[in-house]
């Protein structure tokens, strides 16, 4: 007989993801959006010829290296530990999720990595605009990388163009074109990139006004600023936007996720009146909200633009799932059977009658006698059921409370970008202090959206890999919980000290900031030597 | 022959072009690493030697991160379960990865030499441990590994890691790779550096070369004794399944056996030694970029002889037998590869196309930066 999966371990390693999915996406924002940023200053320096804009893009250029060295390197964790830690799930949906991620690597991310090495030391080796074509390679790159893993993401959310193949056990990859154009990807693609140009105006702008409350280099800051201050107007409506065209999907795809998100325990059939959660103290324990404001008439219109579509509530959706639970269990033992014994046809007939709820079957395992479904009979199938229907509801309290902090989060940016934008437009940005420092101090803002974003995302997939299709549960690898403590620890240890030493050099060099500029004396030691070198390498020496 | 047989084929030729690929660009950077401390002997030498990798380690560490995902996609059942049951060695490499960056991004953007002293430590470690585990488990692969499947295609492992860093065979391989890194990593100091790097450089390469030769012999002479695995009966054609529909037996010098049927394969390990022993002596003739590219045909030489053992078998096991991962029953699908190859066919031409632009962007000496110089590398 098989292990027995083993509860802690599951944990263990969904904290391992968690924590270094977050981390990761500390630095991917900021590359997405800055390495546009990066070209658009470049864009004008080669149009317009005047160095400043050069002297720009090579001074946001170094912060923009520290950030992208880290993001490449947490980002290898993030493509190995599917294989490290989710054997089952990397078995399960390796066929179509591997796909995205191997054309993710081929397409995007080899284009950037390499191209970035000629952007940072390339300055004096090719023409200007051929170093432009590289930066927007660069920045084009690290879209495109962001394009495919979200796709890759889309598939987890809304599983589509894969078949389960019982003789492989496996969902195996069936149509590209419903892969690729999935709707969620899509919405989730454009939602995610703008959130990183969102991320990277926020960067630029809130140090930019740093550099004017202390009178360095007005140049370059009021410059940056005004490019920043309206790149984050535009990118933040977008933002908003693409998050409300993914509700308006979710809803459909994801209905527990979004009743979770809204805190909606009972179905209201009074569509148009339906009132919207403002604020709520959900307990799931007790199935109700302890504690909500609601406003009336806000719900359908703004989840579903329509004023009579039924937006179901988590009871009922939990008692759609009991049937599904029953069919899932009866379709996992059949399968079982069929895979001891390929030509039991019976199995196999039996299996694909209720192949389409197999996933609920999965789902039940953790609550049958020994995680054996053929051990539910007559006596617990009832009580199995009803555990398997209530496992399906994520953690509401966390998925209402992330999306709510998201969006506030979201249009207080766009108040202070339209601020910023409009005054900066009309030259009257340094008559403004108190601006000034609202934008520095508003730097961490985007990454708090962008990290309860992501836990919108993925806490409310739960408890599904693979939208049911794949339970978390067992989608784990059959680890000793020593070894996933030796690697939480692992990571603990190095990320924090990373991040540590990021935050010191940001900080130093964000603070040294461009100094006065000394062009035409940047070229290289005789012999070529580190002709490659940037400009940017020498302003930092006049303050030492 | 039916398509899918074929395509199976293509992506294992396709697996050990990756696996190729990483072992001879990321292992070059990982030898600069592994060097570092010894060909520099005070701060500007040693960013001297980082920037000769400088613009390059970052597309070249891509080798490696694709070759993650296509084996994902390609070999979804070898990904899940390689990747698993050599969990702690994974890890170890992982935080060796990560770290390298790290250490190319921070070290010379602080002045103290205790910050810099440290990161070239860092350097040492995260050279030659990755390495060291690259070869290590291609070596433990060739002895079997003990792994079985449950009937949903969960993998269970039945030995513990310690075994697989430790066994002898194992460290023997681990250090031909880390010899062959340090070769290729010398080779391209040589090539980009000046003196006295360079030809310190020189003399620890050349020394590698030789090291990798014996190493490789006697390696050689460990596999035809060595418990090998023969497949008796599975259908190429077969639906992926690792679970059932082979029948593999353990038979002492089995790995042999492809040998003794193509005599013409002899001609790789061939190959291998060829390259090592004409390309230490091309770099002690102060030839480097012939040295280079004889070292990446002695490291094709060295995989190609793994490849021609083993074939059919990707993963053998030594706990159950007919469940070894073979090239038949561990792939992905028709529909699956057959995407991949197009995306291969447009994308792989393309990536050698800017890579070769970009180094000859790049081409030519890098001397020692200015100290006071406190711009990356």
């Amino acid at each position: 007989m098989d292990m027995l999966i083993n509860p802690t371990v599951v944990e263990l390693s969904r904290l391992q993801f968690a924590l270094t999915a977050l981390y990761h996406f500390l630095f991917v924002p900021l590359t997405l959006g800055l390495s546009f940023l990066l070209a658009t200053m470049e864009s004008v320096y080669v149009i317009t010829g005047k160095p400043i804009y050069k002297e720009m893009t090579q001074f946001w250029g170094k912060l923009f290296a520290i950030n992208f060295a880290l993001g490449v390197a947490t980002g290898l964790t993030m493509e190995f530990e599917f294989g490290t830690n989710w054997s089952m799930y990397s078995h399960f949906v390796g066929d179509i999720f591997g796909t995205p991620l191997a054309i993710e690597g081929l397409m995007a991310f080899f284009m950037e990595s390499t191209f970035v090495g000629i952007m940072f030391f390339g300055w004096d080796r090719i023409s200007a605009k051929a170093h432009l074509v590289v930066t927007y390679l660069v920045a084009l790159g690290s879209n495109l990388s962001a394009l495919w893993i979200l796709i890759a993401n889309g598939f987890m959310q809304d599983p589509r163009g894969g078949t389960f193949d019982p003789n492989t056990m496996r969902l195996e990859f069936s149509s590209f074109v419903q892969l690729i154009f999935n709707e969620d990807a899509q919405a989730k693609f454009v939602h995610t990139s703008i959130a990183g140009f969102v991320t990277g105006s926020m960067f630029v702008m809130g140090i930019s006004a740093f550099y004017l409350l202390t009178n360095k280099r007005k140049d370059i800051a009021l410059r940056s600023f005004r490019i920043a201050a309206v790149f984050g107007v535009i990118s933040t409506i977008g933002v908003v936007t693409l998050g409300d065209a993914l509700g308006f999907i979710d809803v459909k795809a994801q209905p527990m996720k979004v009743a979770a998100m809204e805190a909606i325990w009972n179905t209201d059939y009074n569509t148009a009146s339906a009132p919207w959660n403002l604020i709520a103290f959900p307990d799931k324990a007790a199935g109700k909200n302890l504690f909500e404001i609601g406003i009336p008439y806000v719900l359908t219109p703004l989840l579903t633009h329509s004023e009579d579509t039924v937006i179901p509530g988590i009871h009922q959706l939990v008692d759609e799932a009991k049937p599904k639970v029953v069919n899932g269990i009866k379709a996992m033992v059949a399968l079982k059977e069929y895979n001891h014994d390929h030509s039991n046809v019976q199995a196999l007939a039996t299996f694909k009658q209720y192949q389409a709820d197999m996933g609920y079957g999965f789902l039940a395992m953790q609550y049958a006698p020994d995680q054996d479904l053929k051990k539910v009979d007559a006596s617990n199938l009832a009580s199995v059921v009803d555990k398997t229907a209530h496992e399906t509801v994520p953690n509401v309290w966390v998925e209402f409370w992330a999306f709510r902090i998201m969006v506030a989060l979201g249009f207080i940016m766009l108040a202070i970008f339209a601020f910023a934008a409009y005054f900066s437009l009309k030259n009257e940005v340094e008559k403004h202090p108190l601006l000034l420092k609202v934008a520095l101090w508003s730097i961490p803002l985007p990454w708090f959206a962008c990290e309860f974003g992501w836990i919108t995302a993925e806490n409310g997939r739960q408890p599904w890999t693979v939208y049911d299709m794949l339970p978390t549960f067992v989608s784990a690898s059959s680890h000793s919980v020593g070894y996933m403590i030796f690697s939480l620890i692992g990571f603990v240890l190095l990320y924090s000290s990373f991040i540590a030493a990021e935050m010191y050099l940001m900080f130093k060099y964000a603070r040294l900031g461009p100094q006065a500029s000394h062009h035409g004396h940047d070229k290289a030691p005789a012999g070529g030597g580190m002709a490659g070198q940037p400009a940017f390498a020498k302003p930092s020496l006049a303050k030492k | 022959m039916d398509l899918y047989i074929g395509l199976k084929v293509l992506w294992w030729v396709l697996l050990g072009v990756l696996l190729m690929g990483l072992a001879i660009m990321v292992g070059m950077d990982m030898g600069v690493g592994t060097l570092l401390r010894f060909v520099g002997k005070n701060d500007g030498e040693r960013r001297q030697a980082l920037n000769v990798v400088g613009p390059h380690w970052d597309g070249n560490q891509v080798w490696f991160i694709l070759g993650g995902g296509a084996i994902f996609a390609a070999w979804p059942t070898l990904y899940a379960t390689s990747f698993s049951v050599f969990y702690i060695v994974m890890i170890l490499l992982l935080f060796s990865m990560i770290l390298r960056p790290v250490a190319f991004e921070y070290r010379s953007k602080v002045a103290s030499s205790k910050w810099r002293e440290s990161w070239d430590w860092v350097f040492l470690v995260s050279g030659f441990l990755p390495m060291f585990v690259y070869g290590a488990a291609i070596g433990n692969i060739l002895e079997g590994v003990g792994f079985h499947f449950g009937w949903d295609g969960q993998y269970y492992q039945t030995e513990s890691f310690i075994w697989y860093l430790l066994n002898p065979f194992a460290i023997l391989s681990g250090l031909l790779a880390v010899s062959m890194s340090v070769y290729q990593g010398g080779a391209m100091l040589m090539l980009r550096g000046t003196d006295p790097i360079a030809s310190r450089a020189r003399n620890y390469a050349s020394v590698a070369g030789i090291i990798a030769i014996v190493l490789f012999i006697i390696g050689g002479f460990m596999i035809s004794g060595m418990t090998g695995y023969s497949l008796i009966s599975g259908d190429p054609g077969m639906p992926a399944n690792a679970v059932s529909g082979q029948v593999v037996h353990a038979v002492s010098g089995a790995w042999l056996d492809n040998y003794a049927a193509q005599p013409i394969l002899w001609i790789i390990p061939l190959l291998a030694i060829a390259g090592m022993l004409l390309g230490a002596m091309m770099l002690r003739a102060n030839k480097p970029i012939l040295g280079w590219w004889l070292g990446a045909i002695a490291w094709i030489g060295i995989l190609g002889t793994v490849a021609a053992s083993m074939f059919p078998f990707l993963m053998p096991s030594s706990d159950n037998l007919n469940q070894s991962l073979t090239v038949w029953n561990a792939s992905g699908s028709r529909y699956n590869l057959i995407w991949m190859t197009i995306f291969t066919l447009i994308f792989v031409p393309t990536i050698l196309a800017y890579t070769t632009w970009c180094f000859r962007v790049m081409r030519g000496k890098v001397n020692p930066p200015n100290p006071a110089d406190d711009h990356a590398y």
